[in-house]
């Protein structure tokens, strides 16, 4: 071993860093260079001195209070009182707050989404306002809501995937109208809401469970699709990816 | 009303057990990074509700490292608002080479000196002088206690390079501390 081979690895030495091997090397190269060896000493002087004294700062009771409004221990508090926490909380900086409010506004926007999805779903499952069209057929029910909304949804028909095409229906979530594609697994409906404009951006899709619904979200060509039911997780996961994959055509 | 369905306040105290225990590590580091109270405690807190907001791609291991490269991201953020991005964590900057340079081989001559005298807060001072990419790893390694491999991933730096600031940290910072005792 070199002495600018041991100048970086006296350091890995004095920091445990080296295994057996290793550490016998540059102990065995210290042994033999003065140089080196009083190098050793001295970094390991410097590094015990380090351990030895208290190097570290304590967070401040207002950091604590600030990251229980942001992370609500069990025993805490309606959102209410969360924003009240912010506009007092003075030592939060107008960047932090900021941040932290545009996160409350989407999730509270989220949920009263989710919400009005719920009962969209329950409303169609009362009284006999499932579809507005009956067709097991994607080409009868796609140009049915041609005129209707301003989007064109694709309607797929997964029947041989294990999910059949009930038929659609117009509906309203958020104020906006959504289409709404009805599908059927066994005995459970699922909604497919397609919009455009709400949803944040997501990434990969994602699952929630809503009031024991299971609601499934994602978005692609820039439609946002939500899917609800009682169905199970997975089910619904795979419900997802099978219309994702379908939706998609085909490379080439 | 927040968090129904008992899946949010399931996420949150999880979060808590697993993350609030090192609160104090985030803080430390974020107050050598930014060298400010004020700005520390943003910045700390900006991290913990970035962390918790992305708790689900955490997948396991320690969580002190996953935490503390959060807090990383923020402070280069305060930084950028600062204007001092480049200077601050420019890999290879021939200014910090050469400052290094300069004090580490003063470092050299004197090493059979011993250090004594100098208290925490002596040290807390002379560590907060040394350029950011040097601090930055001393912190890591002798403050949050942080292995090798764990500064790699904080830092996104190669293990060598790990190494190599490490050295050249603790060369300069040796320095300025017999200069400090000189000067008592």
């Amino acid at each position: 071993m070199t002495c600018d081979e041991a100048e970086v690895m006296l350091h890995a030495l004095v920091d445990d860093e080296l295994d057996a091997g290793h550490a016998r090397d540059v102990e065995t190269h210290a042994a033999n260079c003065a140089r080196c060896a009083a190098q050793l000493a001295a970094y390991r002087e410097l590094h015990q001195a380090m351990q030895r004294n208290n190097l570290r700062y304590t967070a401040p009771a207002s950091l604590r209070r600030s990251i229980d409004r942001v992370v609500p221990s069990a025993t805490a508090t309606s959102r209410r009182t969360l924003l009240k926490g912010f506009a007092a909380g003075s030592l939060v900086s107008a960047a932090a707050a900021a941040s932290v409010a545009l996160f409350v506004v989407r999730e509270d926007r989220d949920r009263r989404i989710f919400g009005e999805a719920v009962s969209a779903h329950l409303r169609s499952l009362q009284a006999d306002h499932l579809t507005d069209v009956l067709s097991t057929d994607q080409h009868t029910v796609k140009p049915w809501f041609n005129g209707r909304i301003d989007l064109a949804p694709p309607v797929i028909d997964l029947t041989a995937q294990g999910f059949t095409l009930i038929g659609g229906r117009l509906d309203f979530i958020d104020g906006k109208p959504v289409a709404a594609i009805v599908y059927r697994r066994r005995v459970h409906v699922i909604n497919l809401f397609v919009a455009q404009g709400f949803g944040t951006a997501l990434g990969a899709p994602r699952l929630e469970s809503v009031q024991g619904f299971n609601i499934l979200r994602w978005n692609d060509q820039g439609l946002n699709f939500l899917a609800i039911s009682d169905l199970n997780r997975e089910e619904l996961e795979e419900f997802g990816s099978k219309f994702e994959r379908a939706a998609r055509p085909p490379a080439g | 009303m927040a968090y129904e369905g008992g899946v949010d306040r399931d996420k949150a105290e999880r979060f808590r057990l697993a993350a609030l225990p090192y609160l104090d590590d985030v803080y430390t580091l974020a107050r050598y990074l930014l060298r400010n109270t004020a700005d520390a405690e943003d910045a700390a807190q900006e991290c913990y509700l970035r962390a918790f907001r992305h708790f689900e791609t955490f997948r396991g291991g320690p969580i002190k490292p996953w935490l503390l490269a959060i807090l990383r991201n923020v402070c280069r953020a305060e930084y950028a608002r600062r204007g001092m991005f480049a200077a601050a964590f420019a890999d290879n900057s021939d200014e910090i080479e050469s400052a290094a340079a300069g004090v580490w081989s003063e470092a050299q001559s004197p090493e059979t000196e011993t250090l004594h005298r100098l208290d925490g807060e002596t040290m807390q001072r002379l560590m907060a002088q040394l350029p950011e990419a040097f601090r930055e790893v001393i912190v890591l390694r002798e403050v949050n206690d942080l292995s090798y491999r764990e500064i790699a991933d904080v830092t996104g730096a190669p293990v060598g390079t790990v190494m190599s600031r490490l050295a050249r940290a603790r060369g300069l910072l040796r320095a300025a501390w017999l200069a400090e005792e000189k000067s008592l």
